[in-house]
């Protein structure tokens, strides 16, 4: 029982990072109908800057929490601004061209970023300091949830939160859905969609830089290439829950999470992924709008 | 008020308005009628910016607003109810209305302006928590007519609000429509195919054919136009 409480935590936990990465992907979405693929690589660099930033401040010897928060909020500017200057120069310029071209842009912004990290980084594995002390009151449970496991579903859900209430009751979060819904009619109401579309990208880094800082501090290390995989196993959640639908990316994330918690944990981690995309292949057989997804056969 | 220039705009290589020319004063209800893709939605959706003006000018009391942005344009006073109404479909009917506010700052005022368009449209009221999209026609109709409204518009640009409407709803729309201009002081800018109805509420008329004005008059001398009566009223 308690191996069966481990999984379901380590896979929640899974679930929530791949959430904040996934909700980028699917705002994006909603608003300008692009896959972002570069958005992994907001996330790694979101890791990266608070991978540099920990680091200066470990040596020195600030205390725990203030790296942690120094650490998080320097990789959500620096990561909000990458994603705001990625909207600028790859895909606004390409608003009205054929869909192709701006998915073409977008695979290409991310190779740039990958190889530019790569350069400025080396290839290595770089170690990432343990931002999170092992909980002296978490001691009785340690053996099946840690404390970073803990810190990663706190903050997720305290960001999950957040969300919900700017997305449903703030003005700018009703522009945000107004605009995914009708975007001429968004702008006969006055709302400068342009804003919009950069907020949306502001937000969707910010949430991908937190869920980098806490990764690289759960796992440990980082190189320039974790951007592509959490980056595919984000979009697939996204496309799971049904893409363009917040909740749904929620639900992807975490079904996608626990998914692969259990099959490492009862199978092999060898079949890890294989699971998790044949999850994928199922639900787009039987469902192909996603769980919450709306039967939309005209977008992608 | 508002004054159109030798105006040309379209999509692509179509050239869908070819030199318009015509003028809106203020307080008066002025409709522009003709046939499916004559050019009047094309005409409305320039004036909001919405469409490139490729040439000529568009002047808001005096001042040129075709090089503004759309946002920049409804701040000024122009507000459109669009072709087909757009209603945000997954926004409640009080969100609707919120976003019709948008760049409104004045909390009191904007809950007074809500007040009075639920007082004109008391169903609205009644269905405030509902989804848009699951209204009905008529409903999203008047639901369009107030979000626009909840702009406190100058000048309020309609297009083709009877489409696809029971004659009862129309008769209603109409009216709604006499009274914003005589109770709230909206000059109205109307375009309709529905042109006897149009007519009936208008001060003067513009005929629009393949992108060019061909007609203009009192709304009495269109009614009466020989031409008029034959290719837009049926008679
Ligand atoms: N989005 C568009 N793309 C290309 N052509 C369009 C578009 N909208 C309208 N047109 C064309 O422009 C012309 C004028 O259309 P429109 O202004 O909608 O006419 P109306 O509102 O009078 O029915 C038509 O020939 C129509 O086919
Ligand atoms: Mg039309």
């Amino acid at each position: 029982m308690d191996y069966f409480i481990e999984l379901l935590f380590s896979g929640l936990s899974r679930g929530a990072i791949y959430a904040l990465i996934a909700l980028g992907y699917t705002m994006v979405y909603g608003i300008i109908g692009l896959i972002n693929f570069a958005h992994g690589e907001i996330y790694m660099i979101g890791a990266f800057t608070s991978f540099i930033i920990a680091t200066i401040l470990t040596i020195l010897g600030f205390p725990g929490l203030a790296i942690i928060l120094l650490a998080g909020l320097a990789a959500v500017i620096w990561s909000a601004s990458y994603g705001y200057t990625i909207e600028k120069v790859a895909y606004k310029p390409l608003r009205h061209a054929p869909r192709l071209s701006a998915l073409i842009s977008a695979i290409g912004m991310s190779m740039f970023l990958q190889n530019y990290v790569l350069l400025a980084q080396t290839s290595d594995f770089l170690p990432f300091p343990q931002l999170v002390p092992d909980f002296d009151f978490m001691e009785p449970i340690a053996h099946i949830v840690g404390s970073s496991d803990m810190v990663i579903l706190v903050t997720t859900t305290v960001v999950m939160i957040c969300l919900t209430i700017l997305i449903k009751y703030t003005k700018i979060g009703k522009a945000m859905r107004a605009t995914s819904q009708d975007r001429t009619m968004a702008m006969l109401v006055g709302i400068n969609v342009n804003r919009i579309i950069s907020i949306t990208f502001i937000i969707g880094s910010s949430l991908a830089a937190i869920g980098g800082m806490l990764v690289a501090s759960h796992i440990g290390q980082i190189n320039f290439y974790i951007g592509f995989i959490a980056g595919i196993k984000a979009f697939t959640a996204a496309v799971l829950g049904g893409i363009g639908s917040i909740p749904g990316a929620v639900l992807g994330s975490v079904v996608l999470g626990l998914t692969e918690s259990f099959a490492t944990g009862y199978v092999s981690s060898d079949y890890e992924d294989v699971f998790a995309f044949s999850l994928l292949v199922l639900i787009l057989i039987f469902k192909p709008s996603g769980l919450l997804g709306k039967a939309d056969t005209q977008k992608v | 008020m508002l004054k159109l220039e030798n105006v040309e705009s379209g999509y692509g290589n179509i050239l869908a308005v070819k030199g318009i020319s015509l003028e809106v004063n203020q307080g008066e209800i002025i409709t522009l009628i003709g046939a499916n893709g004559a050019g009047k939605s094309t005409t409305l959706l320039t004036i909001s910016g919405i469409v490139e003006c490729r040439s000529g000018r568009i002047l808001l009391n005096e001042e040129e607003i075709h090089p503004l942005g759309t946002d920049d344009i409804v701040k000024r006073g122009i507000c459109q109810v669009p072709e087909g109404r757009h209603i945000f479909p997954q926004l409640t009917v009080q969100e609707n209305l919120d976003m019709g506010a948008f760049m409104r700052n004045d909390t009191r005022q904007i809950k007074e302006d809500l007040d009075y368009v639920y007082s004109l449209f008391p169903i609205l009221e009644e269905r405030r928590n509902q989804d848009g999209g699951t209204l009905s026609g008529g409903e999203q109709q008047m639901l369009a007519v107030s979000r626009a409204l909840m702009a406190k518009p100058q000048l309020l640009l309609l297009d083709e609000p009877s489409m696809g409407l029971a004659p009862l709803i129309i008769k209603q729309i109409f009216e709604i429509i006499k009274k914003i201009n005589q109770e709230n002081n909206v000059t109205i800018f109307l375009v309709e195919q529905n042109a006897n109805q149009a007519l009936q509420i208008a001060d003067r008329g513009y005929v629009i054919e393949n992108g060019k004005i061909t007609i203009t008059g009192s709304a009495d001398s269109l009614l009466s136009n020989q031409d008029v009566r034959k290719a837009y009223l049926g008679l």
